[in-house]
């Protein structure tokens, strides 16, 4: 029995894991292509949440899930237009600074756009309760966000491997004054990359703001999970986040199975651990520009 | 692209994140004639929208004092600030006391931030008015000469709901399972929860502490289920509270769900027949008392909507203070506490007025026991909690809820 509750919980980590990928894999992206550590990427995950339950007043549930991450992607090409596209040959600290600014400035316009109060919101009738098969629990809700997230992961992986569009990115990861030499400019693809990335942070807010409170901090929260499974996963590795990601999630479950008081702090002993024996992260690449 | 390291980026990155922690000091300008409040509430963190409110409260207060001419023809002038952390919160109730020439300080809400203000105005032996915090210990072993406390004690929010649940025949040979906040007043609201359980035959089968920044409930959901109590219990605070409805809706687990703290904020955020069973209050906006209708009207027609119990209690507070300090004529501490503990009554928009009581400074006054409208009943989307009767009742003693002294290990 034990095992089973055990197993249960392996489950729901991964689960959960699925949602983290949602805000890393895009903040991997950014950090991976253009050098940036985008402390604002939380912010987007904000937005995103208070969009949709803005939208779902007016069209419902549905309609809010899809069109608050286009909404706030659509955002993203201002942001990366006219803000980031300045800082990709700077000093990085300019780019800390400048992203660190943003999250605070967005936290508080959402304080004073929507209030400090959090907002309500809810799972659609459809998609509440949970469905047992054999011993185990799962919210159909959760369901829901997995099948979202492997259909997102899908995509981004086929985008990034398929296309020609994947191949300067990866190029660009790899040695960008190359992709430069063969006369590609990378600034339009690092539009589309960070759309994607910060749209996805909007799905992930979307997603999760009928499961737990809406409110202005809820962006710093979430970044800090986020930037620890980029830094477990490596840079530069799509299928690094994705393990960092379920991996966060499971070591979660798992220490809340045991000590549930330690469960948040968990997480932290697990980037120390990887940290201390694989510094460039599980399975970073040796990136030039970044040693 | 320029060559970099990426340890260094990252621990620019970790000590960017360092500095939002800290917050930024608020201008001061001197201003003699003026009565200053040294204000703290957390305005950010897990109990940050609580905080809003009380800002909220306490400003209206302020407003509606200084319409009808101050304090002793003096001007109120309430300098509020973000308490932060329980040690941020020391530090800023030293600074208002030193260098921003505060008569007394007010407010709080994090029973651990209360307690190092608590300890800051013992050093000073300055007036500190404990508004918002709950933990039974503020009012207990830690209780000082030159605190007042003003919310209702964990122990009386037990004792609401509990008797609640022993009058439905929901606490006798039940198993109960219960999640509880990982700080000081979590722990004293377990300990409260207990010792109400061992004395009405509920039996406690499992506790889980839950660190205060935690959003995803699920791996305790399913700890939960797989014990299969009879009743979950929620020992919890702030954004937890709300992130434990909206999840245990989510999953929908069949057992009952009570809690014995609740703020109506959290409930307001926990969405649409997420929220059910039985849980304490101190004070709603929809309360019939006629002088808190008239509070509750000119609130909405002020900011747009109602109140909150942290905006109602903030607001009474100041009210409280007001009055104590223009029946002194004085700003003194020693005369001002001799006035509370007079055990003054005052008009908290209850049916029955409060006092501080002498020996502990805790206010006496009424609590209430809600639980959630059926869907279909709530007018607007704050009316979703349908009050139960006020406790005590009213023959019986506003004492005979609180601590009584062999409870109570305070001594001054």
């Amino acid at each position: 029995m034990q095992f089973g509750f055990l197993l249960e919980q392996v489950v729901n980590g991964l689960v959960l894991g699925g949602y983290y990928l949602l805000i890393a894999l895009g903040l991997s992206l950014i950090f991976s292509v253009g050098g940036i550590v985008n402390l604002a990427h939380g912010a987007f995950y904000a937005l995103g949440a208070y969009v949709s339950v803005e939208l779902t007043r007016y069209f419902g549930f549905g309609p809010a899930i899809v069109l608050s991450p286009v909404a706030v992607a659509l955002l993203g090409i201002l942001f990366e237009r006219f803000i980031l596209r300045r800082f990709y040959m700077s000093d990085p600290i300019l780019s800390l600074l400048v992203t660190f600014g943003l999250a605070l400035v967005a936290e508080q316009a959402i304080r004073m756009i929507w209030g400090a109060a959090p907002l309500s919101a809810s799972i659609p009738p459809t998609f509440r309760g949970s469905i047992i098969l054999g011993d185990f629990l799962f919210s159909r809700y959760r369901l829901l966000i997995l099948a979202v997230v492997a259909a997102v992961l899908l995509g981004v992986w086929l985008l990034l491997h398929k296309t020609s569009f994947g191949r300067v990115v990866r190029a660009g990861i790899q040695r960008p004054d190359m992709v430069a030499s063969l006369g590609i400019r990378l600034e339009p693809y690092m539009t589309v990359i960070v759309m994607l990335g910060v749209g996805m942070a909007a799905l992930g807010g979307a997603f999760f703001a009928p499961i737990s409170i809406v409110q202005p901090a809820m962006g710093a929260e979430i970044i800090t999970v986020a930037f620890v499974v980029v830094v477990i996963g490596g840079l530069g590795s799509f299928w690094g986040v994705v393990i960092a990601a379920l991996l966060v999630g499971v070591v979660r479950g798992i220490t809340i199975h045991f000590a549930p008081a330690a469960g948040e702090a968990s997480i932290y002993v697990l980037m120390f651990l990887v940290l201390m024996v694989r510094p460039r992260g599980l399975l970073g690449e040796r990136i030039e520009k970044f040693e | 692209m320029i060559h970099y390291s990426r340890r260094r980026l990252l621990k620019q990155g970790a000590a960017l994140a360092g500095v939002a922690a800290i917050g930024s000091p608020a201008i001061v300008q001197a201003q003699s004639d003026k009565i200053r409040i040294g204000h703290l509430t957390p305005l950010t963190g897990f109990l940050g929208a609580l905080g809003a409110y009380a800002q909220l409260g306490i400003r209206m207060s302020a407003e509606e004092i200084n319409a009808a001419g101050g304090v002793m023809g003096r001007p109120l002038d309430i300098q509020s600030e973000d308490s932060v952390n329980p040690a941020t919160a020391a530090t800023k109730a030293q600074r208002m006391l030193d260098q921003d020439g505060v008569a007394v300080l007010m407010g709080e809400i994090n029973s651990a931030s209360a307690l190092t203000i608590m300890q800051v105005a013992d050093r000073n032996k300055r007036l500190f008015m404990q508004i918002g915090a709950r933990s039974d210990a503020l009012r207990g072993k830690n209780c000082n000469r030159y605190t007042f406390h003003v919310d209702i004690p964990s122990t009386v929010m037990v004792n609401a709901v509990g008797k609640a649940l022993v009058r439905d025949n929901m606490m006798k040979d039940k198993k109960f399972y219960t999640l509880t906040a990982d700080y000081i007043f979590g722990h004293d609201l377990a300990r409260a929860a207990k010792a109400f359980f061992d004395g009405n035959g509920g039996k406690l089968i499992g506790d889980e502490l839950v660190a205060t920044d935690v959003t995803d409930f699920s791996p305790y959901l399913l700890k939960i289920r797989q014990s299969r109590p009879d009743i979950v219990c929620s020992n919890l605070a702030g954004n937890q509270v709300t992130n434990l409805i909206k999840q245990y809706a989510e999953f929908g687990l069949p057992y009952p769900i009570v809690g014995f703290n609740l703020n109506t904020a959290d409930a307001w955020a926990a969405g649409d027949g997420n929220l059910s069973g039985t849980w304490p209050t101190v004070w709603y906006h929809t309360s019939d008392v006629p002088a808190s209708k008239i509070f509750v009207a000119n609130f909405i027609k002020k900011y747009g909507k109602p109140p909150e119990n942290h905006a109602w209690i903030e607001y009474v507070s100041l009210k409280m203070m007001a009055q104590a300090m223009n029946e002194t004529k004085s700003t003194d501490t020693d005369k001002l506490i001799a006035y509370f503990e007079k055990q003054t009554e005052f008009d908290i928009l209850k049916a029955r007025k409060g006092y501080f009581r002498a020996w502990d400074h805790q206010l006496m006054q009424e609590a209430y026991p809600f639980t959630v409208k059926p869907k279909g009943k709530a007018k607007d989307p704050w009316d979703t909690l349908e009050l139960g009767a006020a406790i005590p009742a009213p023959n019986e003693s506003l004492e005979s809820i609180a601590l009584t002294k062999e409870q109570n290990p305070c001594s001054m």
